[in-house]
């Protein structure tokens, strides 16, 4: 019974999972303004510090970005279930809430995913970084950031979402949680983008992983408290 | 006549309140199995709230709900439950195959395509398969909201205000699938606000008032619309005054 | 009879503040040496630590009583909840003005991103928004519930904040290499004055937990009996 159970809601989280690509893909609304967001980001960066310069700034400037652009992006997931009260809908399915709560991270999380790709190849393009020293560890470590900002703001937009002044609580909310990532993600990718370096970033990488399960066990098991008026 | 079936909903001692708003009051209330009940009562009465506990919308500030003779717990329950309100669910940018398949398989229903498709046509929007729901007509999207409910085929359902934005042919639909869902055994509980197509419908008439049962017909059976007329004026008077005050 | 008693007991507990702070203050002014190397302003530090337990004591209240409220439900867990967010975090902005008031001659910056001020602030932004929350939220029936949810999560993010932090600190060498603060409690007049210091405060901050927590629930039975007022005068009207 609790195997078929478990099918059951990795079957419902991938229903659900897709029908929100679906509805992503359709409208292609949220992508689009994230990206052209991401650019105009930067492009301020650009015009606020020397360009030269710009290399030393960059992991900052990657995780600055991807972070206020990634508050706003976040909160689409559980705004598409407001319109005609569809988040009802969704909650009188036979699926628990913790299933809804890792559907809609993992939405988020391939989202962000594709718009930090996009983020670094801008960032290679304007800046001309230095190839990172271990691509594979480099990748790893946006993987677990991002993983981490899913989770977290996931959670956290669910109840924003509700509130009057829901694009400025989202991030008072998520930013002072979100520290532990902030400074590893960002000393991680500072360390590997810089050549002359021969440090490791396992410790950065464990606490990223540790923070993130966190993140995830506490959305999880938390999330149905917050759905039932 | 119904008293020896078994009670499918049941509210005792059920208080809702917003914040500091009491909107259901103490409400007690049985349906049992088969029964179709209609909700009467002035805005703000507490029918939508009353509905919405029972769906586990919301969870009761004090009292209890039972379903199916035990406290609501888990999400199974949810398929043997169907709720219709003022909101319909569906997302606009999706078509009514793409809404009605979503819901079919969240539910893990067999044949979620034919499945949607069949009930489309049985709401009378054949034709429209493929239109986004953002183009339809209040009418056509409450069409759809009731196939939504009706597609995994729930024991009890709980209807607030089915008739809304429907044009006659399309009431006269719902009362068709209403008299069908019946007479397999499915339990209703339906709000409106017309006096007369309510008492038609139902085998007990419940008048809902400042979040409490005010009236309800008894082993007689319903009275018919001027007596009733009579009955709901007086057992609403206090709240409407009070309402208007 | 309850109310009664309650109410002595919580004047006591005022008064009792009142005469240890007074005590605190001779003692931090006239009993204690002070310290050699930071001189006079070392003397702050006595009300700087103690604020900070008691800062630490109520954010630890915040995240009990929120999951006493999700789990168990009543209204008391949450009203405690509320009331010690606010007074953690009155206690947590003592922390963090007294601090530079130290750091300035000791250290000669206003400012330093050591590990346990930058926590400070954080921690301080946590509950800032919990407050925030509440406030943006008063009118939503299920605020409660999402500031359980900020105080359990942000209590259980806490250590991995003072670990990132130690580790963010640990790659950025510090610019003052003063001495640190809280170094040699030579003095066994030092740490007797620290303790009662610790003591007070913490009389302090039970005390303005107790005061909060009573406000807000007499507030709530007042909106209670004038719903059954106005109810009872709607019922006589007509």
């Amino acid at each position: 019974m609790p195997a078929q159970a478990r099918s059951r809601a990795v079957s419902a989280l991938w229903v659900l999972l897709r029908k929100d690509l679906y509805i992503e893909f359709r409208t292609k609304e949220a992508l689009s303004s994230l990206l052209v967001l991401i650019i105009l980001i930067i492009l301020t960066f650009t015009f606020a510090l020397d360009p030269a310069a710009g290399r030393s700034f960059a992991p900052a400037i990657l995780w600055v970005t991807f972070i206020f652009s990634g508050l706003l992006a976040v909160q689409r997931a559980f705004v598409i279930e407001r319109e005609n009260g569809c988040w009802h809908g969704l909650l009188l399915c036979p699926v628990e809430p913790a299933t809804i709560y890792l559907a809609k991270m993992a939405g988020n999380f391939l989202f962000l995913a594709v718009a930090q790709l996009v983020l670094l190849a801008l960032l290679w393009l304007f800046f001309r970084l230095p190839p990172a020293r271990s691509p594979a560890t480099f990748l790893a470590v946006n993987f677990l950031g991002i993983a981490g900002f899913a989770s977290l703001s996931t959670l956290f937009s669910g109840i924003s979402v509700r509130m009057r002044a829901r694009e400025m609580l989202l991030p008072l909310l998520v930013l002072p949680l979100l520290v532990p990532v902030v400074v590893c993600a960002v000393a991680a990718t500072r360390t590997l983008l810089d050549p002359a370096s021969a440090e490791g970033v396992a410790n950065w990488v464990r606490v990223l992983i540790a923070i993130d399960a966190i993140y995830i066990v506490a959305g999880w098991a938390i999330f149905d408290q917050i759905t039932q008026e | 006549m119904s008293e020896g079936r078994a009670p499918v909903a049941e509210a005792r001692g059920l208080v809702k309140k917003f914040g500091r708003r009491v909107v259901l009051d103490r409400l007690d209330l049985t349906v049992r199995a088969g029964e179709m009940v209609c909700l009467f009562g002035p805005n703000g009465a507490g029918k939508t709230t009353l509905l919405r506990v029972l769906a586990t919308l919301l969870r009761p500030s004090a009292g209890s709900v039972r379903l199916f003779g035990a406290p609501p717990r888990g999400s199974e329950i949810h398929r043997r439950l169907g709720f219709l309100t003022h909101d319909s669910f569906l997302y606009r940018d999706m078509t009514p195959v793409e809404n009605l398949e979503f819901y079919a398989r969240m539910f893990a229903l067999a044949d979620p395509r034919s499945r949607s498709l069949h009930w489309i046509s049985r709401v009378g929007l054949r034709g429209f398969e493929n239109v986004p729901v953002r183009y339809f007509s209040r009418g056509m999207e409450q069409r759809l909201a009731l196939a939504r409910v009706f597609l995994h085929e729930p024991d009890l359902l709980l209807l607030d205000e089915p008739f809304t934005g429907l044009d006659a042919a399309g009431r006269a639909d719902v009362e068709g699938f209403l008299a069908e869902r019946r007479r397999s055994g499915v339990t209703i509980m339906l709000t409106t606000h017309d006096l007369g197509r309510g008492l038609e419908l139902a085998d007990r008439a419940v008048i809902v008032s400042s979040g409490r049962i005010a009236w309800e017909s008894g082993e007689h059976g319903v009275p018919d619309l001027r007596d009733f007329s009579a009955i709901y004026r007086e057992v609403t008077a206090p709240a409407r005054t009070g309402g208007l005050a | 009879m309850k109310n009664r008693s309650t109410t002595l007991a919580a004047d006591g507990l005022t008064l009792l503040a009142g005469v240890m702070m007074a005590v605190s203050i001779y003692l931090v002014f006239q009993y204690v040496p002070t310290e050699r190397v930071q001189g006079v302003v070392q003397r702050i530090f006595y009300f700087h630590v103690p604020a900070a337990w008691s800062a630490f004591t109520g954010f630890f209240v915040v995240a009990v009583a929120s999951a006493f409220f999700l789990w168990r439900g009543g209204r008391r867990a949450d009203l405690v909840a509320h009331a010690a967010a606010e007074v953690g975090l009155l206690f947590c902005t003592m922390v963090l003005v007294t601090g530079p008031m130290w750091a300035r001659p000791v250290w000669g910056v206003w400012w330093t991103w050591d590990p346990r001020l930058t926590m400070t602030l954080v921690l301080w932004t946590i509950y800032a928004t919990y407050l925030v929350l509440r406030m943006v939220g008063r009118d939503d029936p299920l605020v409660a519930r999402y500031a359980a949810v900020l105080g359990i999560v942000g209590a259980a993010v806490i250590p991995f904040i003072i670990l990132a932090v130690r580790l963010w600190h640990s790659i950025h060498p510090a610019v003052i290499s003063a001495p640190k603060g809280q170094g040699g409690l030579g003095d066994r007049r030092m740490v007797q004055t620290l303790v009662f210091c610790g003591l007070t405060f913490l009389t302090l901050f039970g005390c303005l937990l107790w005061r909060r927590f009573r406000i807000r629930q007499l507030a709530e039975e007042i909106a209670d009996l004038r719903d059954e007022l106005e109810k009872q005068e709607g019922r006589r009207a007509p």
